[in-house]
């Protein structure tokens, strides 16, 4: 009983970081902005949901891999976020530079 | 915990079709290669939400999967997306 209440305030909070997520992609106006709140969404939310499903799964080797998945999600979801706005800030500023200088 | 999974999931898919909003019409590729980035770290999460729901053990390793290759695509549209503006 204790657990469904942790657990759940866990995963309630994650579902409103990915609302708020969500809005963001869909209402900011610029392709930086909109990396921003993507990323938000994909760590804060990705950790919230997840520590709320380990919480009701308890301590076996299901949540072991469960906690794999959220490692393997912080690591690889800021380096494609920050290849993404590499590549959107090359296609943008390129032919903006002066002799060579940015 | 079934009614708050339920909810949950229901929920989450609501936010994958409000992310295909900005997939569809965003109006350069960096936005929907971000949509889609978002929607596959979505999917993830409604994937081991479903394994916990129905304790069907082996989606986590469908989710572990579908990780690594949500990854490799990201960073492969994002080169291309880099080389492309480069010429």
């Amino acid at each position: 009983m204790l657990t469904d209440i942790i657990g759940g305030v866990f995963i309630l909070g994650g579902l409103f970081f990915f609302l708020v997520g969500t809005i963001g992609i869909i209402r900011f106006p610029d392709v930086l902005s909109r990396i921003h709140a993507a990323a938000k969404c994909d760590t804060l939310g990705a950790l919230l949901c997840l520590t709320g499903l380990i919480i009701f799964n308890g301590f076996n080797i299901v949540s072991l891999k469960i906690l794999l998945v959220l490692i393997f999600i912080w690591v690889t979801n800021p380096t494609a976020t920050h290849l993404i706005g590499k590549a959107e800030y090359i296609r943008t500023n390129l032919h903006n530079k002066q002799d060579g200088v940015k | 915990m079934t009614k708050i999974l339920t909810f949950a999931i229901l929920f989450m898919s609501i936010t994958i079709i409000g992310s295909m909003y900005r997939a569809i019409k965003g109006p350069s590729a960096a936005d929907r290669l971000i949509a889609i980035n978002v929607i596959g770290t979505k999917t993830i999460i409604l994937i081991l939400m479903i394994s916990i729901l129905f304790k069907e053990d082996y989606f986590v390793d469908v989710a572990l999967v579908y990780a690594l290759i949500s990854f490799v695509a990201s960073i492969v549209i994002a080169n291309y997306i880099e080389k492309l503006g480069g010429q």
